[in-house]
């Protein structure tokens, strides 16, 4: 049986910047990769998607985007490349085309099963990721044979789709995004819309993201908040990385003749029902967008800088129209493809340790999980809001590798 | 224009410790957050008929109360009835004003606002073609239901927006209206 002091499982972006802290801590580690080096990002997202970070804050642990376009959006081919490259830079020691499929524990540490043999270790990283699975309601369960319903995982570009309408459950990064290029393809969509997260692309001249960053909001700690568990899923904001720095919001998508409805509620008999509290929904995520601008236009003058940006500027309140429809005939509206853009989790399945909670969540006190010497990454504001972005990752690793450093010392003494 | 964070300094009469205390014990232990609500209804005459309503099922075992309480409905005059009582119609404005007015009062203690005056006013549309049984595309329940907040407290408008907001977020009787729900009816 082969063995190492510490196992990170998955070579994406948090498990290599894990690496790269132990390598600098000398802990012999392995990491052990189901497929290639950044393979979801291979494998599992759809053709158009670029982040939603711009490349300037694409970086990890001594590596970040030199490009020319700091402020552009990578592709999910350049993220690809960009993992790659750092995997080879940090010379990660990673095991490739391994599949883990069962983890115990073993005299204080653990044991792996995996495609390719057996590991021991006494320290355990699960750096998985966040998105495995992607999560689509029971009720889909219902829908009327004769419809193709796709997941997250399954959506790759308009051009694959049946011929007909779409509706698309979601309105998250995912599902705006989504509505957007298929309406774009001259089908008719509808887009049922839950609690959301509305924000602008650009602000005051800078992207969102540079503010989120400015105003300390990325690096606020999971222990600093009253309710985390909130904090933790909310939904992904309803934000685009496109070369041309859209803005994607419910009005934009409306002007251009999607159909919002309320959230999907029911179906039966063919027919689809929506709930009535759209209106509701567009108010509270206007009202937060709204706070979060407020907070950067405090911080502004807060530091003397009002002169050093334009001005302040609110946007217009999501109009959904008086008459949100609350059911829907699939058949009679052409509907011949659902996508459920319902968000991921991660999977578990494999993991053989009393370490889930009865909703199936890993249980972790800011990535230290309640099983001795196991670790998490990458999982929704995890230890910091930027827990679930590249830029989070390191960060996030060199906390993490500092108690996994030392409780081997205090093992050791 | 204050807000302030201090729930100390704030008094809208709800228990909001108590409050959190239960959620925070019922993360815990989720069986005992399964309630069952009743009510039981007598016929008077004609469309006039009484509702008592008192015990309830919840934390694990049967609850009392000090008080049965009554609640009657009839229909107006025009309907050919005596109106001795609000239309159940009404009544199911009432709840969801009552569950929405409530809901404000409880965030506004959890967010440390100072109240001085709700007052919620609704008016729900309804095409009456339907439950006289003229036009079978017409649906017997509401068109649409409109709610008026309005809310003196010592807060900006954007945070008072956000109270009934998030009142309508945490709502049962709102989310009884906006959603389906299967009913199962049974006879004797």
């Amino acid at each position: 049986m082969k063995s190492a002091t510490a196992i990170i499982i998955g070579a994406g972006h948090c498990g290599l910047a894990m690496s790269n802290h132990l390598t600098a801590r000398s802990i012999d580690h392995v990491v052990i990769e189901r497929g290639e080096v950044a393979n979801s990002w291979r494998t599992e997202r759809w053709d158009s998607l670029r982040l939603l970070t711009p490349n300037w804050q694409t970086r990890l642990p001594g590596y970040a985007y030199a490009g020319s376009d700091p402020h552009g959006f990578m592709a999910v081919t350049e993220v690809v490349q960009f993992v790659q490259r750092y995997a080879e830079h940090s010379r990660a020691p990673v095991v490739t085309g391994t599949r883990v499929t069962r983890v115990r524990q073993r005299d204080g540490g653990y044991e792996l099963s995996t495609s390719e043999g057996s590991w021991r270790c006494r320290k355990l990283v699960i750096a998985s990721g966040a998105c495995n699975v992607a999560s689509v309601p029971s009720v889909s369960a219902a829908l009327p044979a004769g419809v193709t319903s796709l997941s997250l995982l399954q959506y790759k570009n308009p051009a694959l789709l049946p011929q007909g309408g779409v509706m698309i459950v979601g309105a998250s990064a995912s599902g705006v995004q989504l509505a957007r290029e298929i309406r774009a393809s001259g089908r008719r969509v509808v887009l049922c819309v839950g609690e959301h997260v509305r924000m602008p692309r650009t602000y005051r001249g800078h992207d969102i993201q540079w503010w989120m960053n400015a105003i300390g909001a990325m690096n606020v700690r999971y222990d600093a908040l009253d309710d985390i568990q909130r904090a933790r899923h909310l939904p992904s904001p309803q934000l685009i990385g496109s070369p041309d720095h859209a803005t994607i919001d419910l009005n934009s998508l409306r002007k251009s003749d999607v159909e919002l409805v309320g959230r999907l509620v029911g179906l039966g008999g063919g027919k689809a029902q929506f709930s009535g509290s759209l209106a509701n929904c567009c108010a509270l995520a206007d009202l937060k967008m709204n706070r979060l601008l407020a907070g950067i236009d405090e911080w502004v003058e807060e530091n003397g800088l009002t002169k050093d940006f334009p001005a302040a500027e609110r946007y217009e309140p999501t109009d959904v129209g008086p008459e949100a429809r609350l059911s829907l005939d699939l058949a009679e509206a052409e509907i011949d493809t659902v996508i459920w853009a319902t968000g991921y989790r991660p999977d578990y399945s494999w993991l053989d340790v009393p370490v889930l909670d009865r909703k199936g969540r890993i249980q972790h006190d800011g990535g230290v999980v309640s099983a001795p010497g196991m670790y998490v990454m990458g999982l929704p504001f995890m230890r910091r809001r930027k827990s679930s972005f590249i830029d989070g990752a390191g960060d996030d690793a060199a906390d993490l590798a500092a108690h996994l450093d030392h409780s081997l010392a205090s093992v050791a003494a | 224009m204050k807000t302030s964070n201090n729930t100390a300094a704030v008094e809208n009469g709800v228990n909001v410790d108590a409050l959190l205390g239960a959620r925070e014990a019922l993360e815990k232990a989720p069986e005992a957050a399964q309630f069952k609500w009743r009510a039981s209804c007598e016929w008077l005459h004609g469309t006039h008929s009484r509702s008592t309503i008192g015990k309830f099922f919840g934390l694990g075992t049967e609850q009392s109360r000090d008080t049965t309480f009554a609640v009657e409905a009839d229909h107006p005059k025009i309907f050919a009835s005596e109106d001795h009582a609000p239309t159940p119609v009404e009544l199911v404005l009432s709840g969801l004003a009552s569950c929405l007015t409530a809901g404000v009062a409880a965030v506004a203690q959890r967010r440390g606002i100072q109240l001085h005056s709700v007052k919620a006013t609704l008016e729900a549309d309804m095409d009456i073609q339907g439950i006289l049984g003229i036009d079978d595309d017409v649906r017997n329940g509401f068109g649409a239901i409109r709610v008026h907040f309005n809310i003196r407290a010592d807060a900006s408008e954007d945070d008072i927006k956000a109270l009934v907001a998030q009142s309508q977020k945490r709502s049962a009787v709102f989310d009884i209206v906006t959603n389906p729900t299967n009913v199962f009816v049974s006879v004797n």
